[in-house]
């Protein structure tokens, strides 16, 4: 597995949180009191979840991967098991809420629409990339293994750092240029309805980094921007109304060492994408048109 | 400590224009949001943004159709400002790139909505939220202006004059959920805060995990009234397990309402013998919840969508994203069976009661978006009003803030001019609990300087937190899902004098036990444990305030139903309710609506279609 975990930093580093502040040892103390009992009722939890799912009749069982950099017992990455009432329509992000409000409120994940638009809660589940939002449960097998994305670095449990996808996305100027507005100022830019169309599917790319995960080509090479990066620059690039002067340097940026030629094609970020997009034949016309627009220098 | 002129706190639609504008008028402006911008719930929206933007249209009809959608409880001018600006905001977003439908001619397209005159809901296929808030989202990476995501801001930096119009808002207290540092963020010119939706106060709704009212209850706490916060806008047509909401477009194309008894119950109970299921929201949310209360729903919550009949070649034709989400959040098979649906939460008409200009009583305050209230939506928000609300006074806002003069306001904030104190009895004791709020018990910290205020409002947070932590007690899902279960039983669809005194009650246990509350996961680092437990405290503020302002607005006006007095009741209730948290002591109280406009009055008359 290549979910990465960083390496343990010293102690010194968990009362980074001001250094102005001075805790009182005795609040020290108290924490990890806190930290024990907690420990402990996770333990008496585990024992009580596993009756309660021997009782149960139709329960899901989750392994869940678990990670805290500063908690014991969760500093080297472990997976927990829980059981979950199953209900028809259950997703896998429903599994993780009962699991978190009724058993462990430790349990760490990003989510907030729970409809596949806000794109907090790409994870690996059962080995690929999926939006657990939009997962459903009864189309897994069981233990429904739940792990962070890989090739991240993870945070706490399966929340990873998306800084690195940030920066790539930001990478291929993600903004709208042009150098020809209507004078008027009520007056749109026209757009035919066939480009309208032909952007439509890389417009909805919801960042989600499912993509960026599965592809190998990015695990190797730390600054290959990436299938959602390369992606937003065809947004742009193929969207008429930027017109040819800014669509050459778009070209450009996609065409540097770590751009479109490092793709060699595999079609995983196409597969796991949420939101159907084809990436790859994204990519692969952005090729295309490179070499087009570098032949007519020629 | 951070410092800039202004501070924006949420990135959805609101906060992003509103940080635009901010930095157009010469600002540093700064973004503190506790969701990265891209996962901001504007996303969610489908349908349009009005606009009259094409010959045979115009402002002043949109006005016309928003005060009636808003059942007169519209302030005009919040409504004509709405009106006016946003075709200019509409060309703004195209000229930034925003990939509108389009026209043969190659012109933005409009479509017709509910309650509007003419067709001008402007649109982005059936995600034009998500194209809003990417196009917007780009526009910030442009200027290069600063976002501090993941940032949970906790509480306003606000000096403690007597008089919650005399105050001035110095800064916010944040929590960086990476890290858990508790730092101020000073904020020279002004607070705009753009918190969007509170749906998480009830039990079922489309709304976001995230959408907590967090503005709406910090505002509240630090003295800006809470407006109209009764009106919450329920969406008829939502799925039962996730309230993932199913278009009106199913029932547009001919889709049909069940009951258990396979009754077309719309027709065949009566509830709309003319439109059927196209009735409109208030009353076919009404319906169905009527059929599940006596006996006829589908295990007892929900009832059937059907759409078979349609055929396979027209659903996939026109429904085939309804398709995806019945079976993606549901499992169900739309072609196959039919789709369970049950009425959610949708909207909040309420919020911060604002001005036109986006700025509350509380010097240096100000709130657009979802969480304030000019008012726009009055008692009833129309289809496609949401995302030029966003746009017009996420704009203003960031302008005022940034110190642009728009002139003198002519919407009144807080206890000025006309009101009016409720005379109403509450039987249930309100608001803070004796002796136990940290936020509250500043014990005379009467610092006017800016940095000090801030300073102390820091401090507070942090022991606050360090309580939260270092204690025992209860685990805030379960105070949540009591608030939201009393909510969603009582202060639902149906209201009635009993249901809506019990839930004060129940909120008032809820309230009693979150003095108990306190965070078992002992992590600095992504602490949601924490972050939830703090959010826990907003809901329970807005459900206090929503419930009061519900039971004593004993009418039927817009999205607020009485079963007591079922007629809209112009004579004693053409008036907005406000809630002052009054230093832990909640008081109700009113203020006429205004429905002066620029070159006319609008009359009220019967909200009919």
């Amino acid at each position: 597995m290549s979910t990465q975990v960083p390496k343990q930093t010293d102690e010194s580093s968990e009362n980074a949180t001001d250094a102005e502040t001075t805790v009182p040892s005795k609040g020290d103390a108290r924490r990890e009191e806190k930290r024990r009992r907690a420990a402990e009722r996770r333990e008496e939890r585990q024992a009580e979840e596993a009756e309660r799912a021997a009782a149960a009749e139709d329960t899901v069982e989750l392994k869940v991967f678990r990670y805290d950099p500063e908690v014991e017992g969760k500093q080297e990455p472990r997976f927990d098991t829980f059981h979950v009432p199953f209900e028809k329509g259950m997703t896998v992000l429903d599994a993780l809420m009962y699991s978190r409000d009724t058993y462990d409120s430790s349990l760490t994940f990003r989510h907030s629409c729970r409809q596949a638009i806000c794109g907090s809660d790409a994870m690996f589940v059962n080995g690929t990339q999926h939006l657990a939002c939009k997962t459903q449960i009864s189309e897994l097998s069981e233990p429904i293994r739940v792990e962070p994305l890989p090739h991240a670095e993870v945070t706490k449990d399966l929340v990873v750092d998306m800084e690195h996808f940030y920066d790539q996305m930001h990478a291929v100027e993600p903004y709208f240029q042009t150098n020809e507005l209507p004078d008027g100022e009520l007056d749109e830019q026209r757009q035919t309805r066939e480009n309208r169309e032909k952007v439509k599917m890389s417009t909805r790319c919801i960042w989600c980094a499912a993509c960026m995960s599965s592809c190998n080509i990015a695990a190797g090479d730390n600054e290959y921007l990436g299938p959602a990066a390369i992606n937003k620059a065809y947004r742009f690039a193929m969207d008429e109304r930027e017109g040819e002067e800014i669509k050459q340097k778009r070209l450009e940026i996609i065409e540097q060492e770590h751009g479109v030629w490092r793709c060699q094609t595999q079609f995983s970020c196409t597969v796991v994408c949420p939101k159907d997009i084809p990436l790859t034949e994204h990519i692969q016309e952005l090729k295309r048109e490179a070499v087009k627009s570098n032949l007519k220098f020629w | 400590m951070y410092e800039h002129d202004v501070i924006v706190v949420g990135a959805g639609g609101a906060g992003l224009r509103a940080a635009i504008a901010a930095q157009e008028a010469g600002a540093d402006v700064a973004m503190v949001t506790k969701l990265h911008p891209v996962r901001s719930h504007t996303g969610a929206a489908e349908g349009g943004i009005n606009a009259a933007l094409r010959d045979g249209d115009s402002w002043e009809d949109h006005a016309y159709d928003t005060m009636k959608g808003s059942d007169y409880l519209g302030d005009a001018p919040a409504v004509e400002a709405l009106c006016k600006e946003s075709p200019e905001e509409v060309i703004t977003l195209e000229h930034w790139g925003m990939p509108f439908s389009r026209e043969e001619d190659g012109r933005v397209s409009q479509r017709p909505f509910g309650g509007l005159s003419f067709p001008r809901t402007t649109y982005a296929g059936a995600e034009t939220g998500h194209q809003m808030l990417h196009t917007m989202y780009e526009q910030v990476v442009k200027r290069g202006i600063q976002v501090y995501d993941e940032w949970h801001v906790m509480d306003l930096a606000v000096s403690d004059e007597e008089d919650p119009s005399e105050r001035t808002c110095h800064g916010v207290v944040a929590y960086d959920i990476q890290s858990g540092e508790i730092s101020g963020f000073r904020a020279t010119g002004g607070v705009i805060l753009a918190t969007g939706g509170m749906g998480q106060v009830f039990d079922h709704t489309t709304n976001a995990v995230a959408n907590t009212g967090d503005g709406v209850a910090m505002a509240y706490r630090a003295g800006v009234p809470m407006e109209d916060m009764e009106f919450i806008q329920f969406h008829p047509t939502t799925l039962p397990s996730t309230g993932v909401l199913i278009s009106e477009g199913v029932r547009g194309e001919g889709g049909i309402l069940y009951n258990a008894e396979g009754e077309r119950f719309m027709f065949e109970h009566g509830y709309a013998n003319n439109d059927g299921e196209l009735a409109s929201r208030d009353v076919v949310s009404r319906a169905e919840l009527t059929e599940v209360n006596e006996g006829r729903g589908i295990e007892d919550e929900y009832v059937h969508l059907d759409m078979r009949h349609l055929g396979e070649e027209r659903i996939i034709d026109r429904l085939e994203n309804i398709l995806h989400l019945a079976e993606d959040f549901e499992g169900a098979d739309g072609l196959t069976e039919p789709m369970p649906v049950k009425p959610g939460q949708h909207y909040a008409m309420g919020g911060i009661e604002t001005d036109e200009h986006g700025a509350t009583c509380i010097d240096g305050l100000y709130a657009a978006g979802e969480c304030a209230c000019a008012s726009v939506h009055g008692a009833n928000r129309l289809g496609g009003n949401a995302l030029p609300e966003l746009i017009v006074f996420g704009k203003r806002a960031g302008y005022h803030a940034a110190g642009k003069d728009l002139g003198e306001a002519e919407i009144p904030t807080g206890k000025t001019g006309d009101y009016e104190v409720a005379d109403y009895e509450f039987e249930v004791e309100l608001g803070e609990v004796a002796g136990s709020d940290p936020a509250a018990a500043d014990g005379g910290a009467v610092a006017t300087d800016g940095d000090a205020v801030l300073s102390a409002t820091v401090e507070r947070q942090r022991e606050f937190v360090e309580t939260l932590m270092a204690r025992e007690g209860r685990n805030h899902a379960e105070i949540r899902s009591r608030v939201q279960r009393t909510m969603t039983d009582n202060v639902n669809v149906f209201r009635a004098e009993p249901g809506l005194k019990e839930a004060l009650v129940d909120l008032r246990e809820a309230r009693e036990a979150y003095q108990d509350v306190a965070v078992s996961d002992p992590s600095r680092t992504f602490n949601t444990d924490l972050i939830h437990t703090m959010e826990t405290r907003n809901v329970l503020d807005i459900a206090e305030a929503l419930t009061m302002g519900a039971l004593a607005r004993n009418e039927f006006r817009g999205a607020h139903w009485r079963q007591e007095n079922q007629i809209r009741d112009d004579e004693n209730w053409l008036k907005h309710t406000l809630v002052s948290w009054n230093d832990g002591e909640p008081e109700l109280w009113y203020k006429p609506t205004i429905l002066e406009g620029e070159n006319k009055t609008y009359e009220p008359k019967v909200r009919s279609y």
